[in-house]
């Protein structure tokens, strides 16, 4: 596109007044002065908006993070808000359970599922041992476990649960859309999920989360 | 001697993704190869939920095989792939999918090629409407046609 005028060739005319130059480069009707306002606003405005946002959304998530509520590899759980999918599992030690027993058991329950190859388990226990003795009840799923390897990681790391069972080779899991473990669920007196969590329990989380809505679910 | 090592790399890095392909165990496959092959695109399509952003064809997580092993299952049982698919969605929501389908928690992604075009475009076309023409320049006064005469007449003369 064409160009306001070049400049010719020596001997140089003087330069036009400087409201002339700017009359050049604007177009027809244009404020004078308001474009590169608006301009810089823009250019420094838009990257400010971006950075503050994305400041935020950091700090929210190195948060949750530092709380245990956000978990950057956990996958929600299409479980929550729904009844139990249907189950029936030998036991570790004494009998299992099924999934009829959750749904007799007519109250709250913590669903856990660990692991005696899970490191992170480890940690978790005495969280658990923690709850326990506050009275919550906890049934424990043992993922991928050999029965005499599962026994043995409760007899070395302590035993919460007041029933265990054994899904050695995982498929009731899957139904329960079990990613890893450990993995931890909430169910209420009908058997319906209502809490889920990926990763290991903090003794925060159990405290903050698991403890109140324990409590508001028992009333 | 250098070329050959060369032809070797170029063998190998063309070779490395038919390997990553075939990881599963072969007592795992399906004996008849059409099954097979449709059981194989479709974990393709299914993401392990522990590597995250590898398929269930690819990955050697425990879970990754448990899944491959529950696809044949189900394509051995005569389902279609939209039923095992919907199988699994129940269980692991659209995450397990690799190719999301479109709806509101999805339409952004979707369509921010869309969204880049036209944004692309409007950057385009600003630009180029605000490089019209200025107006022409307001006539001159008396004192600029006197001074342009002179110069002319300065130059001319030159």
């Amino acid at each position: 596109m064409k160009r306001p005028a070049n400049r010719p060739p020596r001997p140089s005319p003087p330069r036009p007044a400087p409201a002339r130059q700017a009359a050049l480069r604007q177009g027809p009707g244009e404020p004078a002065a308001g474009r590169p306002v608006l301009r810089r606003t823009l250019l420094f405005g838009i990257p400010a908006i971006v950075a503050l946002a994305a400041g935020a959304g950091f700090f929210f998530m190195l948060r949750g993070l530092r709380r245990g509520t956000f978990n950057p590899h956990g996958v929600p759980s299409p479980l929550v808000g729904h009844r139990i999918p249907p189950f029936s599992l030998p036991g570790i030690d004494a009998g299992g359970f099924s999934s009829t027993e959750i749904f007799a058991a007519g109250r709250p329950l913590v669903i856990n599922f660990f692991a005696s190859w899970c490191i992170p388990c480890r940690e978790e226990q005495p969280v658990l041992m923690a709850l326990q003795a506050q009275g919550i009840p906890i049934w424990g799923i043992a993922y991928k476990d050999t029965t005499p390897a599962a026994s043995a990681f409760l007899h070395k790391f302590g035993n919460p649960y007041a029933r265990t069972a054994s899904d050695a080779p995982g498929r009731a899991s899957i139904d329960w859309g079990l990613t890893g473990v450990p993995e931890t669920f909430i169910v209420n007196n009908k058997g319906v999920v209502v809490w889920h969590m990926a990763g290991p329990l903090t003794r925060r989380l159990a405290t903050e989360v698991v403890e109140p809505m324990m409590r508001k679910l028992s009333q | 001697m250098k070329r050959a090592v060369l032809k070797l790399l170029l063998a190998a890095m063309l070779l490395a993704p038919v390997a990553a392909h075939a990881i599963s165990d072969p007592s795992e496959m399906l004996a008849n190869p059409k099954l097979e092959a449709r059981a194989e695109a479709l974990g393709r399509r299914l993401r392990c939920l522990v590597c995250q952003n590898e398929s269930i064809e690819e990955s050697s997580a425990g879970l990754a095989q448990d899944l491959r092993a529950l696809v044949r299952r189900h394509i051995m049982r005569g389902e279609s792939d939209k039923q095992i698919i919907a199988f699994l969605v129940a269980r692991y929501g659209n995450f397990v999918r690799l190719d999301p389908p479109f709806d509101p928690a999805t339409w952004l992604l979707w369509g921010s090629p869309v969204v880049a075009i036209v944004a692309g475009l409007g950057v385009v076309a600003f630009r180029v409407v605000r490089r019209v023409p200025p107006a022409a320049p307001a006539p001159l006064d008396q004192a600029e046609r006197d001074r342009l005469a002179r110069l002319l007449a300065d130059n001319a003369g030159s």
